[in-house]
């Protein structure tokens, strides 16, 4: 599996796109998806809510665990993507395009995240 | 040495072949076992609508042979095995003085005076050394077998097909819950007509030798019906849908049989005492009058999955607890096992809900199975 050079990494395996006009995409790494398994649930921040980095703002379940949604940013929740609230399955199937998860107007640039090259490392340890 | 080293999980005779499957692997009762090789969903409707390959060499085999072979089930289990006739099987359990489950088992028996018992792994250990000690003054030994055989299971509706196509064996005239000695793929096998899924399906008790063979000709002569290999993770799904007990979580030491519904395999009829006969009759007696709480089925109205050890609420009051939850592939909704008290049991009971981290999800009570397949 490759993750993409573009995008920054949390340990919490989120990852956060660069901010276009302020506004950045989040969504969960294809390592994390895997590790989940079929993703059934996903409960994602509402559209105006505030996110703070490191904190979690959702859920996603799976068949045999549910683990809590870190952001990896600090901002305001402009977005959320109802497909794949409707169809879960977009996370593992599709997770660093059609799976993305939110898009916030970036407050804060996060401090402690990784390269793509660094993740691929982190993960794998 | 350290005594909190923690022992090297064991591993099956099809490790290598899980890993070259690309396997996710799991630790399950000491045993580095496949969890899942792709999507566990897709493993799960593989089963419901044509076959599934399962590695299950982690369950724990202990043959009792000798002229008191049944005498000594009969005193050790809660059931009638003496009755059980040759090349049959019988679902039961062995429980302690007091009534309590240590756990639930198929025994099969392969002659007159021979039984292979199969315990769930994590309880195999215990199993045998109940077994062990009751068989004092019996004429009967009793054999740890674990190391002896390796186990796959071929589940699902397309499942007779592919095995007729690598047996010679009577497939037809094996009845559900029978076994009988046969070659398969050129492998000496117990093939058994039982399974855990709710479909039908074999399992082939093997040498562990002859495990990679044989699940090469299963993968290769299944491979048009559209058999997959599956793991652990679909055959949870699977057993739940069909409301079947799993120990750890709706059996434990702290029930009986009567408390988790399934006195029916208590059989006091027998002949001579059977350990745990006492705490049995009274818990029968009690579950007759006053159950205290009844295992049931929820169904969930949201996507919220219920998950072992969530509380049961209706009323703002906790009325039981969750022993197995999940998303169900079959239904598309998240499923559960629960005991409930009595007064909340009954199917369509209104107000019923289960507390999901803080929030009290609506959930109907149904009766148990989910899931029972047309024959």
């Amino acid at each position: 599996m490759s993750n993409p050079q573009q995008l920054r990494y949390s340990k919490e395996h989120e990852w956060l796109s660069a901010a276009e006009d302020g506004v950045a995409t989040v969504g969960i790494t294809e390592h994390a998806a895997n590790a989940l398994g079929d993703v059934v649930f996903v409960q994602l921040p509402e559209t105006g809510a505030t996110v703070t980095a490191g904190e979690t703002c959702g859920e996603l379940e799976s068949t045999k665990s549910v683990s809590d949604l870190y952001s990896p940013v600090t901002g305001e929740v402009t977005e959320v993507n109802e497909d794949v609230v409707n169809d879960p399955s977009l996370v593992n199937s599709a997770p660093f395009e059609g799976g993305w998860l939110f898009k916030v107007r970036v407050a804060e640039e996060p401090a402690e995240l990784l390269s793509a090259d660094e993740y691929t490392a982190y993960s794998a340890g | 040495m350290s005594s909190t080293e923690s022992a090297e999980p064991r591993r099956t005779a099809l490790d290598a072949v899980h890993r070259a499957l690309g396997a996710t692997m799991t630790d399950f009762a000491g045993w580095d076992m496949p969890l899942r090789y792709g999507s566990e969903r897709d493993e799960h409707r593989a089963v419901r609508t044509r076959a599934g390959l399962f590695d299950l060499s982690h369950m724990g085999e202990i043959t009792v042979t000798g002229p008191q072979a049944a005498a000594l089930l009969d005193f050790a289990l809660v059931g009638d095995l003496g009755g059980v006739g040759v090349g049959r099987a019988r679902y039961t359990m062995i429980c302690r003085a007091d009534g309590g489950i240590l756990d639930d088992l198929i025994v099969y028996r392969l002659a007159e005076t021979t039984y292979m018992v199969v315990a769930n792994a994590a309880n195999a250990q215990v199993v045998l050394d109940a077994l062990t000690e009751r068989a004092a003054g019996f004429d009967a030994e009793v054999r740890d077998d674990r190391e002896a055989y390796a186990l796959l299971a071929v589940q699902g509706p397309e499942s007779p097909g592919i095995l007729k196509s690598l047996t010679d064996a009577d497939l037809d005239g094996l009845k559900y819950y029978a076994g009988l000695p046969g070659t398969v793929a050129g492998v000496s096998a117990l093939i058994a007509r039982t399974g855990y899924t709710g479909e039908d399906g074999f399992e082939l008790f093997v040498a562990p030798d002859d495990a990679e063979p044989l699940w090469r000709a299963l993968t290769e002569a299944g491979r048009d019906a559209g058999l997959v290999p599956c793991g652990l993770s679909c055959r949870d799904t699977l057993r739940l849908e069909a409301g079947m007990p799993l120990y750890g979580h709706e059996l434990s030491t702290s029930l009986t049989p009567f408390d988790a519904g399934l006195g029916r395999v208590v059989r006091f009829g027998k002949e001579g005492d059977f350990v745990g006969r006492e705490a049995l009759a009274e818990a029968a007696a009690r579950a007759e009058q006053n159950p205290p709480r009844v295992l049931v089925g929820l169904v969930a109205e949201g996507r919220r999955v219920p998950r072992a050890g969530y509380p049961v609420v209706a009323g703002g009051q906790v009325i039981g607890e969750v022993t197995s939850g999940a998303p169900s592939p079959t239904l598309g909704k998240p499923i559960a096992m629960a005991y409930v008290d009595a007064a909340h049991a009954a199917a369509g009971t209104p107000g019923v809900a289960v507390d999901i981290r803080g929030t009290h999800e609506p959930y109907e009570v149904v009766a148990l199975p989910f899931y029972k397949r047309r024959k």
